[in-house]
């Protein structure tokens, strides 16, 4: 596909240059109004809706893929690259929970992703941890039809990311930016 | 509201996982889209990057080969590529401070944490749309203004030379359509 010549006004302060690309994006600004009920949100999140009825196929995936990485790396050690798939798969874990309808599975998959990012000595990160992590996100899963799941899935989380983070206190007790860092909160808003 | 015509623009979704990729484009076509292309990692993405120089980028940030930094990197190369400016939407699961700094550093446009909702997507793509900021060329720095707003009660120093760029005002498309003419 021929890209078309970007043209850019150019201003240059002491230190810096100001650029104001030429806006190609104009073009999708519509001056009409939204037809009466049309809410393009709204469709979205029907769409999405209609999706839904694959989400617990799709987390019961994520699970087989996070035990499969978990497996590999207590038989053939906390490598890099064996470190990186499992942080991997937490990591999307938690970042598809709750539009998979699965909420609580979230802050347990977190835990295991702060317990693997802030270990600055890998082989340092305690197994029988990671498998309490692993073992906890899949059952929170398996079990989320009771009605007692959150609350137990709060419990269980809580308790693991006690253990996480004093063992990450101890581990970056001489790193005092990785400790700020650890217990600095998100900054960003709510979606 | 501002309207966009979705089907005016077009997109690529860099994401290693399925899934996300598959949820981002259900959403892209529910807000109107046509063209939506994918990328499974960094270096397939920038090559769709090339071919298909789309409007807008969304990007994860932890892909194999190179990840979504590292690809808003090589993409905010001027001269290096048709299109430095395109705009990028970071959508990840990381939202700690040190993490989105690190995003707007590298020339993000936008940052949207997961789990991802149509409205903050929405409100991303209405904003690098209708509301673009001018880009900013230092030594160590090309990306979009990381000024978006003037702080009036700033006290520091000022780390811009050259006195006038203080705030730099761009016309908000936005506001020019809210407004009567």
């Amino acid at each position: 596909m021929a890209p078309s010549k970007n043209t850019a006004a150019v201003t240059t302060y002491g230190d810096h240059e100001v650029i104001v690309p030429e806006n190609k994006l104009r073009k999708a600004v519509s001056t009409k109004p939204f037809a009466p009920g049309d809410d393009p949100i709204a469709r979205a999140e029907a769409a999405l809706a209609d999706l839904s009825s694959e989400f617990s196929t799709w987390m019961d995936s994520e699970c087989e893929r996070l035990d499969k990485a978990r497996r590999m790396l207590s038989t053939t050690g906390c490598t890099g690259a064996n470190k990186e798939a499992l942080f991997h798969a937490a990591h999307d874990i938690k970042g598809e929970a709750a539009t998979f309808g699965f909420p609580a599975m979230a802050a347990a998959s977190d835990s295991l992703c702060r317990l693997l990012e802030h270990t600055p000595d890998p082989t340092r990160i305690p197994i029988m941890l990671v498998d309490q992590h692993v073992d906890a996100v899949r059952a929170i899963y398996r079990e989320y039809a009771r009605s007692d799941a959150v609350e137990l899935a709060r419990k269980l989380t809580q308790r693991l990311r006690e253990v996480t983070d004093e063992f990450l206190a101890h581990e970056n007790r001489d790193r005092p930016e990785v400790l700020a860092q650890l217990k600095a909160p998100s900054i960003l808003p709510e979606a | 509201m501002v309207r966009i015509d979705f089907n005016k623009l077009r997109f690529l979704v860099i994401d290693d996982n399925a899934h996300m990729r598959r949820m981002v484009r259900t959403l892209l076509h529910g807000f109107g889209a046509r063209d939506v292309y994918e990328a499974e990692d960094g270096a397939a993405g920038l090559e769709a990057f090339t071919h298909y120089v789309p409007d807008i980028v969304i990007t994860d940030w932890a892909m194999p080969i190179f990840d979504g930094l590292e690809l808003t990197q090589m993409i905010r190369q001027p001269g290096a590529n048709s299109n430095p400016y395109v705009a990028i939407i970071m959508l990840t699961g990381h939202s700690e401070k040190k993490r989105v700094m690190s995003a707007r550093d590298a020339g993000v446009t936008e940052f949207l944490a997961k789990p991802i909702s149509a409205k903050g997507l929405y409100q991303r793509i209405v904003n690098v749309v209708a509301n673009p900021r001018p880009f900013v060329k230092t030594r160590t720095y090309f990306g979009p203004d990381r000024r978006r707003t003037n702080n009036s009660t700033y006290v520091g120093p000022e780390r811009r030379k050259g006195g006038k760029a203080d705030m730099i005002k761009q016309p908000a498309l936005v506001e020019k359509y809210r407004a009567p003419a």
